[in-house]
């Protein structure tokens, strides 16, 4: 075989590898920003594709009730079986806070398949975990605390 | 509800797509490689490239067609950048027996294939990451037996100097390899659990926090630990990685600079004392810092492998030999611990470089993975499997190149080893996994009581008024 046949395969082969390096590269940038859609969009996509939810068992270790661990409500607790739990100084709330931080509807604690979350329902003040106010439903696990207003609220077992 | 139909949100999207399409590159990248082997050695394409081209694409699609079904939002660019540099790996193996007349290719694609089994075997088992966080004891008892069982007598095997292989009937197994996923459990699962403690502030000096001297237990436990693999074992590479892990999630978890300060002091001191006390460290440094000193030594040739690596990196230049041109078997035990210096001869700097491009795009994802993840278990997890690769690369290629000490480690995915390759395969897995999670939309927890609840607030708007009449 020609000494320049074997250089070109050395280059072409060479040039395979950019090839794919270059190509993972773009799927990343194209990657980076996703895909925008509107939120009504989505909730309507997932209400046609809602399932009636299955009776979750209760597991050993399971999260069981939500405690107020801090502020001036401390030990008023909530059952999880009666979720959604509604957090707020309204009548209505399942956790009600005598906090003037706190928003009428302030927070809400739901289940989705067998893991928790908390969503905040467009409080004033915002609630947060460790330094960082939640735009999104987010997880909670055991001793997550979460603060509204000048309140904190932990899954217990 | 009805307003913010207008705020858009942030979705990712499948992308399974793409990742087939770069699977089929990466085919070529490995598939390419066998054969330009072949064409450079015997100087006609391989008869065998049909059915060896034929089991790669069989593993690449099941490993395809299982992350479609139960990982369907998994990150596109991990399986294929695993796959091309497996494919890689395998050629250049392939390569160095041609030339050695040994059969490591065959035994590495057959732990390729278990390795490809195990992948699937843990996204099917595996559906939730945080089930995890349950065993994290259990997962740190088992990895520091796993680490304890080479040096049980009757079972443990000395190979090159190092303790670190048990044999089970007619295989060798490296138990280190799986301890290592094992342990980013455990460091996960705790570190979740007692950031809050760990990050107190403790006392300020020059600027930076200083933790507290009753947090310093787990740190001083781990390098203690680590020490102790290092002279039982004689194993500096796994020792490194272990204590650079832990020092890495610990910062992550904490985002305290101040234990970085701790944990390089002690590196620092645990480096002196094993340098002062440990013949086989001390050779290590000596061949780093004067390598053509000892390459014909009368006692033994110490640095002669790092010096023929060194070689091949210079001949191989800037386009390197060509596939199958150059001499990379004068290097001994090229096929493990020093793959990157028979890659550097026959791609050259272009190769080594889109190789080590490519482990950085895997320590990216991961990291990547750990930022939108949103769990804090996941996050740290995600962050040490990453860190794992990350720290083996570098240790073993800076060994190889020159820039640090050589430690005995195996180069993820490229190296010839079956532990190694097949704990690297499972921890792709778990990255998956993870990525799949945090990729995966919001839960929507909109539920049947926004009707009710509308209802609930003119209610209590007439109350109000009442009220204020």
């Amino acid at each position: 075989m020609s000494e320049l046949t074997l250089f070109l395969i050395r280059l072409a082969y060479l040039a395979i590898l950019w090839i794919f390096v270059l190509s993972a590269l773009s799927v990343i940038r194209s990657d980076m920003f996703g895909a925008r859609m509107p939120e009504g969009a989505r909730a309507a996509a997932a209400k046609r594709d809602q399932r009636p939810p299955k009776p979750a068992k209760a597991r050993r270790g399971a999260p069981t009730h939500v405690l107020v661990v801090g502020g001036d409500n401390q030990g008023e607790r909530a059952d999880l079986t009666q979720a959604p739990i509604l957090i707020g100084r309204g009548p209505d709330a399942a956790i009600r806070l005598d906090d003037d931080y706190v928003s009428t509807r302030h927070a809400r604690i739901a289940a989705s398949g067998d893991q928790w979350f908390v969503e905040d329902l467009g409080s004033t003040n915002g609630t947060y975990i460790g330094n960082a106010r939640i735009t999104q439903p987010t997880t909670l696990t055991l001793g997550t605390q979460v603060r509204v207003g000048k309140t904190v609220i932990e899954l217990r077992k | 509800m009805s307003q913010s139909g207008m705020i858009m949100e942030f979705v990712h999207r499948r992308r399974r797509g793409a990742e087939l399409f770069l699977l089929v590159l990466a085919l070529a990248v490995g598939v390419g490689a066998y054969a330009a082997v072949g064409l450079g050695v015997e100087g006609e394409i391989p008869t065998g490239i049909l059915t060896y081209g034929g089991w790669l694409t069989g593993l690449v699609i099941v490993a395809h067609v299982v992350v479609r079904f139960v990982a369907p939002y998994a990150d596109p660019v991990l399986l294929p950048i695993v796959a091309a540099l497996n494919g890689l790996g395998l050629a250049i193996i392939h390569r160095l027996d041609l030339s050695l007349d040994t059969t490591y290719a065959r035994q590495q694609l057959t732990w390729m294939t278990l390795g490809v089994l195990l992948f699937v075997v843990t996204l099917l088992v595996l559906r939730d990451h945080r089930v995890l966080q349950r065993f994290t004891y259990t997962s740190g008892l088992a990895a520091i037996v796993l680490l304890l069982l080479p040096l049980v007598p009757g079972l443990g095997t000395e190979i090159n100097g190092a303790q670190i292989w048990i044999n089970v009937g007619p295989f060798s197994f490296q138990p280190g390899e799986v301890a290592k996923l094992l342990l980013v459990v455990t460091f996960a699962g705790y570190l979740v659990l007692h950031r809050d403690a760990l990050a107190l502030a403790g006392r300020r000096v020059l600027f930076v926090d200083l933790p507290r001297g009753r947090d310093l237990g787990p740190i001083l436990l781990m390098w203690l630990i680590s020490l102790g693999i290092l002279v039982f074992q004689t194993d500096l590479g796994s020792s490194l990685l272990f204590f650079g892990l832990f020092l890495i999630m610990l910062y992550v978890a904490t985002e305290r600079a101040g234990w970085l300060i701790v944990g390089g002091g002690l590196f620092l001191g645990g480096a002196l004392l094993a340098y002062r006390f440990e013949s086989h460290v001390r050779v290590r440094v000596d061949t780093w810092l004067h390598p053509f000193d000892f390459y014909d030594d009368a006692d033994g040739a110490k640095s002669y492998q790092l010096v023929e690596s060194m070689f091949g990196m210079g001949w191989g230049g800037l386009l390197g030999r060509g596939l199958g041109l150059g001499m990379p078997q004068r290097i001994p035990r090229a096929e493990s611990d020093f793959i990157m210096g028979a890659l550097g001869e026959e791609l050259g700097l272009t190769g080594v470089i889109a190789v080590i491009v490519l482990y950085g795009l895997i320590v990216e994802r991961a990291l990547r993975a750990a930022l939108i993840c949103r769990d804090g278990f996941g996050k740290l997890m995600a962050v040490g499997l990453g860190s794992v690769v990350a720290l083996q690369v570098f240790v073993v290629v800076g060994g190889v190149t020159r820039l640090i000490p050589l430690t005995g480690l195996t180069t993820p995915f490229l190296s010839y080893g079956g532990s190694s390759l097949v704990a690297n395969w499972v921890l792709i897995a778990l990255l998956l996994r993870i990525s799949d999670h945090a990729r995966r939309p919001a839960p929507m927890l909109a539920t049947d009581d926004d009707a009710d609840a509308e209802a609930t607030q003119v209610v209590k708007m007439q109350v109000d008024e009442g009220a204020n009449r």
